[in-house]
């Protein structure tokens, strides 16, 4: 939320319209516990003037109450009271704010082994990663595996926060040491555009503002960085249109049946020539309705239904999808899967409900191929199964076809949720490689050099 | 075992559109899309939905949205108000035309019969609020009707334990919410799976914020009731707020009622919904209010959440909205 001082007042801008023109960022913590991700966020809120005086005066009593001699910044996202209780963070907290640059929605995600899990859901809709570590300690198995689960879920950028600064001594050693850790661990695990920044969330060192204790850094403070990243547009540029049928509305009357969803890749305008899969029926889009209305063309990720120039029959879990550029269909998938669930472990035979876009099918598990090393990126031969929070790559069998694509060309087609019948709980989430290439894997050249500001 | 691979391409196809791809898409065709994605999924995989529509500003958005969700067709479930009785004349006006407007079916769950029925025990003295015994009108209403999803306008910047919930928020049998064991939510693949006599919240406004919801009001020109607007009103300061003198508010020892220029920026139950002094008399106008303000809305209009640090937290635990 755009927050200005009273006497900037709002009147110069248009209150309707939204702050910033270079887009919402979607930011998600990272990092082992303890190097301090709620204080980092707390401290980005209370620097950037994003934090109400009703809250502040209620984490400063608390603090107070508790001994602390200033205010507690990281009980701005701790919100659960097991999470003040313990002083750690359980779940993501989700917190919004707007500076005149940009509109930043923020998903302060656990440090904890055990809640691995809450910070995949964090990161999955991510355009970067705040990975943060603790200076006095350098790189620790979560630092990497949180990366690594970043680098997966192909989060275009990471930023890696080189916290407690001060209780180093503001030493440049220290921080190049880490930087160096990092871009080494970087390129093995296929980790893309990296900035490093020194920082105290503590003391605002290079937070929001520059500080005075780093003169040999020369690059910009957090908030800055983070204001002008440029994130690509959802789906990818120029991808083929994917569209799945979420919905059928039939219109009383004369009109013609409209299939409602959500653009998941690509565009549509009247006239495109679609395939609508898995029947292999083929026509061209008729109309594009959006929330207001009929337009001439919608793109990702936005809500439309659309009528077709012939009467196909289609209904929800079927996919309205370019005819020029199809996606795979197919009943043996290869992915990657983050096994999410303390029940059991994944294992071969088992089967689970899979959701894929807005198609639920029944998946049999027929190979664990490997587990990926957190530590190192590399994958492990001969796993047998996958334990809770582990990662490794997977064959499945499904009970009907999915269209799909690589998760590197488009998120929404390119991922799955694996359901556990008994409880209903979400037991696993999968990126679907192709032609045998498990996404960003070790090996894989980076596409963008690892880039620090010193 | 047929594997029948068509074709992998997703290779850059020329588009004389190509420029406006690269542009970021505006924030409130993002969020509007997003609630109305949420919304056709809800009603795609459940049998009996039902929103909540207590004819504030939340609710009201959220079943413009709803409409615009399945448009041109009527919505395909029906909207609940949960009436604790205790309601700001204006709210129920609002709520009957709304209703009447949109075409609507609408379910009123009644606080006042929970209490008729000995399901509750009204609350006494001064602070006395139906707004915890709601809770147990909404949890028969909802095992009454059997809805297995309930809609709410909740939203995360508006409460710390808020921020901590799922779109698709997992209920179980007695209603309860357990925050220490949420499923995963990934992407845009929610987990709508529940057993018989549980039940999923869902919310299609998580990601909106208080500004958002006044700058897609003015946008969409959607009406509210008029106690959103600058209006006069004889009013009470209790707690650092202001209460509007109803019948259904009982004066404490001193307390003097005066008139006032105010508007709402909440509005619940009569009883504990403060009023903030203010000139704003449209919704641009309120949008530029917001928008420097230094107290969020909670923290200046609602006393339900003064009871204790973790108020809300503990009241959601019991199935509060």
């Amino acid at each position: 939320m755009l927050v200005e001082s009273p006497e900037h007042g709002a009147e110069s801008a248009d209150p309707t319209e939204s702050a910033g023109s270079t887009g919402l960022l979607r930011i998600a913590t990272a990092g082992s516990v303890d190097d301090g991700k709620s204080t980092l966020i707390g401290r980005l809120l209370h620097d950037a003037k994003a934090v109400f005086e009703d809250q502040l005066a209620a984490v400063a009593a608390t603090s107070e109450r508790r001994g602390a001699s200033s205010t507690d910044l990281s009980l701005l996202t701790d919100g659960l009271r097991a999470e003040r209780e313990q002083g750690i963070t359980i779940d993501v907290a989700y917190r919004y704010f707007a500076t005149p640059a940009r509109t930043f929605i923020i998903a302060d995600t656990p440090g904890h082994v055990q809640y691995t899990r809450n910070m995949v859901t964090g990161a999955s809709t991510a355009d970067v990663a705040m990975v943060l570590v603790d200076a006095r300690k350098g790189l620790v198995e979560q630092s990497r595996r949180h990366a690594l689960l970043a680098s997966l879920l192909r989060v275009p950028h990471v930023v890696l926060c080189v916290n407690k600064m001060d209780l180093v001594g503001h030493s440049q050693a220290a921080f190049n040491e880490i930087r160096e850790d990092f871009a080494e661990f970087a390129g093995l695990a296929g980790i893309g555009s990296v900035t490093a920044v020194p920082m105290s969330a503590l003391h605002g060192d290079n937070v929001v503002e520059p500080g005075t204790a780093m003169p040999w850094y020369g690059g910009p403070p957090l908030l800055r960085h983070l204001e002008t990243l440029r994130v690509p547009p959802p789906g990818g540029p120029g991808s083929a249109a994917r569209l799945p049928v979420q919905y059928v509305l039939r219109p009383a009357g004369s009109g013609h049946r409209r299939y409602a969803g959500s653009i998941a890749a690509g565009s549509l305008q009247p006239g495109d020539a679609v395939i609508v899969l898995p029947s292999g029926r083929t026509g061209r889009i008729a109309e594009v309705h959006g929330p207001d209305g009929p337009v001439g063309r919608a793109r990702a990720p936005f809500a439309v239904a659309v009528t077709l120039d012939d009467q196909l029959d289609v209904s929800r879990g079927d996919m309205i999808c370019s005819a020029a550029h199809p996606p795979h269909l197919g009943q043996d998938i290869d992915a990657t899967v983050c096994w999410m669930t303390a029940r059991h472990p994944l294992r071969p035979g088992a089967t689970y409900l899979l959701k894929h876009t807005t198609r639920t099918v029944r998946a049999r598990v027929a190979e664990v191929v490997h587990r990926l090393d957190v530590g190192t990126g590399r994958p492990e031969p001969d796993a047998g199964e996958l334990a809770l929070n582990e990662i490794g790559r997977v064959r499945l069998r499904t009970s009907a076809p999915l269209m799909y694509d690589a998760y590197r060309d488009s998120r929404a087609t390119g991922s799955f949720i694996l359901i556990d019948e008994a409880t209903g709980d979400t037991a696993g989430a999968a990126i679907i490689g192709v032609d045998g290439s498990v996404e960003a894997g070790p090996g894989e050249s980076a596409e963008d050099s690892t880039r620090e500001h010193t | 075992m047929t594997e029948a691979v068509t074709h992998v391409g997703m290779s850059a196809r020329p588009s004389p559109r190509e420029g406006a791809d690269a542009d970021p898409p505006p924030l409130p065709a993002l969020l509007e899309s997003e609630a109305i994605h949420i919304i056709r999924e809800v009603a795609a995989e459940f049998e009996n939905p039902v929103l909540l529509f207590s004819g504030g500003k939340d609710s009201i958005v959220m079943l413009h949205l709803a409409l615009k969700a399945f448009a041109p067709c009527p919505l395909p479930f029906p909207v609940m108000h949960v009436d604790t009785g205790h309601n700001f004349p204006e709210v129920l006006e609002f709520r009957d035309r709304h209703v009447a407007a949109t075409g609507v079916r609408l379910v009123v769950a009644s606080v006042q019969e929970s209490i008729d029925r000995g399901r509750v025990a009204e609350e006494t003295g001064p602070r006395a609020s139906r707004n915890r015994l709601q809770t147990t009108t909404l949890l028969d209403a909802i095992a009454e009707h059997r809805f297995d999803a309930v809609f709410g306008g909740a939203r995360r910047d508006e409460e710390k334990a808020r921020a901590k919930e799922r779109v698709y928020s997992f209920r179980d049998e007695f209603g309860q919410w357990d925050p220490k064991n949420q499923r995963p939510e990934l992407w845009n693949l929610y987990n709508g799976r529940h057993r018989s006599g549980e039940h999923i919240r869902v919310f299609p406004l998580s990601n909106w914020t208080e500004l958002d919801i006044w700058r897609y009001i003015a946008a969409e020109g959607i009406d509210l009731p008029s106690l959103y607007y600058a209006h006069r009103r004889s009013v009470v300061a209790r707690d650092g707020m202001l209460l509007a003198l109803t019948r259904f508010l009982t004066l404490a020892d001193g307390e003097a009622p005066f008139e006032e220029t105010v508007r709402f920026r909440t509005i619940g139950d009569a009883t504990c919904t403060g009023a903030v002094r203010s000139g704003a008399a449209d919704a641009r106008r309120v949008a530029a209010e917001i928008a420097a303000t230094r107290i969020t809305e909670r923290g200046a209009t609602r006393a339900d959440d003064r009871v204790s640090e973790a108020g809300m937290e503990d009241r959601k635990r019991e199935g509060y909205f």
